[in-house]
């Protein structure tokens, strides 16, 4: 079972999404009101630190475990596919007050109305792979 | 051991999240989380009505390996690592909650406004719930990633498309909590 460390990473990202309210509806309700430091200090926090591994990589001073250099793959470029696809994205997360991680953890706190989120990010995605040709990227 | 069941400060969480992706980056991969939308379509046969959907989604077993630890992280933090589920809220945002029907903003994770079941099985509720899914799953793979990937990994790896989604996150996210939140309850 060479994929149980992925399992044994998601528990660490569950629990921190719990303990520290990402998964509060509320918690992304106030930070869309600007109302609190919290979510920008938690995700300016990561990107900073997240900088510094890039470097890392980058520099290849960190490689795989298995000591491969690390590659990031470029996220794909368009103005419209990037604004449009992150404004849809933005309406939902903000009515939700879920992404798609927190959507998860949720599960796990035993939240049974999130599987109907759950089921609508799932019919939205199978949505885009049909209509993908006639949306502008 | 008490820190650990109260809740965390944001100076706790975000390098627990710069970890996260450091590790999944170690172990030969790219933290993102929307994409496991994609593989249960393409597991649940999504290829037979397009092509987008016809790809080998035992390579991505990993991330919903993934997934299932956020489940039970979940339920283990909830069951044993908190002891308490309230919220603390500006008092400012509880009272902007109030004014347009959500009460009680903080008391839970979760408002009953939207998360109850009794909502839940109500069609403006069911339907509110299906759509907020529906633009997240729509959204996230039209713009090619969600927060983990576009808003932590593309931003931390400098990305221009990623700076370009992450405003898309919150023009979409401004315009549903300051314009349209308010007329739904």
């Amino acid at each position: 079972m060479k994929n149980i460390k992925f399992f044994l990473i998601g528990i660490l990202f569950g629990i921190v999404m719990s303990k520290a309210e990402i998964i509060s509806w509320y918690r992304i309700y106030e930070m869309f009101k600007f109302q609190s430091f919290h979510m920008y200090g938690i995700i300016g926090s990561a990107v900073l630190i997240g900088m510094v591994s890039m470097f890392l990589f980058r520099k290849k001073v960190v490689k795989t475990f298995e000591g491969n250099e690390i590659h990031i793959p470029p996220k794909k470029k368009g103005l419209y596919r990037n604004l449009l696809g992150g404004t849809l994205f933005g309406l939902g997360w903000a009515l939700a007050g879920a992404c798609p991680g927190p959507m998860f953890v949720l599960v796990g706190k035993e939240v049974v109305s999130i599987l109907v989120v759950i089921f609508g990010a799932t019919l939205g995605a199978f949505l885009y792979g049909l209509l993908k040709d006639k949306i502008p990227h | 051991m008490d820190f650990i069941l109260q809740p965390w400060a944001w100076y706790v969480a975000g390098p627990v999240i710069a970890i996260i992706m450091f590790l999944l980056f170690f172990y030969g991969e790219r933290f993102g989380v929307s994409s496991n939308l994609e593989t249960l379509c393409s597991i649940g046969g999504a290829g037979k009505f397009s092509n987008y959907f016809k790809i080998d989604w035992k390579q991505n077993k990993w991330n919903l390996m993934f997934v299932a630890g956020a489940i039970t992280g979940g339920f283990i933090a909830a069951n044993w690592l908190t002891i308490n589920d309230t919220v603390a809220l500006n008092p400012q945002t509880v009272k902007d909650l109030a004014e347009i029907g959500i009460k009680n903003a903080g008391a839970t994770y979760l408002p009953d406004e939207i998360f109850s079941v009794e909502t839940m099985i109500s069609v403006k509720g069911f339907f509110i719930l299906l759509v907020a899914g529906l633009m997240v799953g729509f959204g996230a793979r039209w713009a090619g990633g969600c927060t983990s990937g576009h808003a932590i990994t593309g931003l931390s790896n400098l990305e221009i498309p990623s700076l370009i989604s992450v405003i898309g996150f919150f023009i979409g996210g401004l315009t549903m909590t300051w314009i349209i939140l308010p007329l739904l309850f």
